[in-house]
């Protein structure tokens, strides 16, 4: 595969959220806004980025036996930095009081340790291919998720609370504030994953 | 009275799966039926307990003393990565017929959010030893009860027509929104 190809494939054609149906508890947990959405796509991809290089680094140097684990503290590693960074970086509340970022997707960050798709990525790439080219596939991969989540978390504020990235779009009347609430999560993404499903079919 | 609101809390109210969304893929992957997904609700019951009160110990009395709370998520994962192995191993010496009940979904645990998550859970709460332990009971059994309800009706789902771009996993999402939503009743209870 080309470089491009390694980049690409993760933003569409393996998209982890909307096709590989891979990640789901952040998908759904941290989509309540874009900005949400997007704070938990580019952590997950800074993890999936650096967790990739080291790991196709050092694959050839652990026995096979063991390499689960020592895939999952590689990845606890950065998971640990990642939760260090925004504790540091995105932890002051909103000019209105609200939660700052980091206490927003609270649970989630450590989290990220767990994700299939940062270990799924480790075994089925990093380990088989040199740095470069698992750098390109986190990144890939990871801003197909970052994508993923900024699309729900997109609709599911517009349904939910008319704004996007907090830029209000829809008067107060036609709010429908399940969608910012656990069930629209559910709904919001069976319904783009069918309208996903559509598309491929019409590509076809 | 407290162990009271903790339990109906954890199974009702801020039910794991459906009002957190934690441990979605045992939920959507293992609920196709609904004896599996009982004895994947036991399996989550018996590690979720016992990993929540060895990481509480692991928390209180190593990392604490020593500063290293930061270490946290580490420290976790490789423990309750060695303590589903070991799980598995002693279970298969000692109960031959819980392991053949429990066996095939000891591994699919390691990756099982729930677990980490429950573990990060209490400390954040500040919970003590002993309310960390309902917890972690009560949360399994919440979850265990969201995976028998909604494998109960995806085995009903089963049997009537869906549109087709709508089959496999985008109608179990819609399903699980919808009990989600019935699970918000609950809200006013505690």
């Amino acid at each position: 595969m080309t470089h491009r190809e390694n980049f690409s494939k993760g933003l569409m054609k393996e998209n982890p959220v909307f096709v590989l149906v891979l990640g789901m508890c952040p998908t759904l947990a941290t989509t309540t806004s874009a900005i949400n959405g997007l704070g938990m796509g580019l952590a997950t991809t800074f993890v999936l980025m650096l967790s990739n290089v080291a790991i196709s680094l050092i694959a050839g140097l652990i026995p096979d036996k063991v390499r689960i684990p020592a895939y999952i503290v590689v990845i606890a590693s950065f998971v640990t930095v990642v939760d260090m960074l925004m504790a540091a970086y995105v932890n002051s509340p909103g000019p209105n009081g609200e939660p700052s970022l980091y206490d927003q997707l609270g649970i989630f960050i450590p989290l990220i340790v767990v994700n299939c798709i940062v270990l799924g990525r480790a075994e089925a790439f990093a380990a088989k291919n040199k740095a470069f080219a698992s750098l390109l596939d986190g990144a890939g991969i990871g801003l197909g998720f970052a994508f993923a989540l900024t699309l729900l978390g997109s609709v599911r504020e517009m349904l939910g609370s008319g704004s996007v990235f907090g830029l209000q779009l829809l008067p107060q009347t036609v709010q429908i504030l399940i969608f910012v609430l656990a069930p629209g999560a559910f709904i919001a993404l069976g319904y783009l994953i069918a309208a996903v499903n559509k598309l491929k079919k019409a590509n076809q | 009275m407290e162990y009271i609101i903790i339990i109906i809390s954890a199974i009702f109210v801020n039910n794991i799966v459906l009002a957190q969304f934690l441990g979605i893929c045992p939920f959507m992957g293992v609920s196709s039926k609904i004896s599996t997904s009982a004895g994947m609700g036991g399996a989550v019951l018996f590690v979720m307990t016992i990993s929540t009160i060895i990481t509480y110990l692991i928390m209180h009395y190593i990392l604490v003393p020593l500063g290293i709370e930061f270490l946290q998520t580490i420290t976790y994962i490789l423990v309750i990565a060695a303590l589903v192995q070991m799980v598995e191993i002693i279970l298969k010496k000692v109960s031959p017929a819980l392991y053949q009940a429990l066996g095939v979904f000891l591994p699919l645990i390691t990756t099982n959010c729930t677990i980490l998550g429950v573990a990060i859970l209490v400390i954040q709460k500040d919970y003590n030893l002993l309310q960390s332990v309902v917890f972690a009971v009560a949360t399994a059994t919440g979850l265990a009860m969201a995976m028998v309800v909604f494998a109960g009706i995806r085995e009903q789902l089963a049997l009537v027509a869906i549109p087709k771009g709508m089959k496999g996993i985008p109608v179990a999402l819609i399903t699980a929104g919808l009990l989600a939503m019935a699970f918000m009743g609950f809200a006013g209870i505690v």
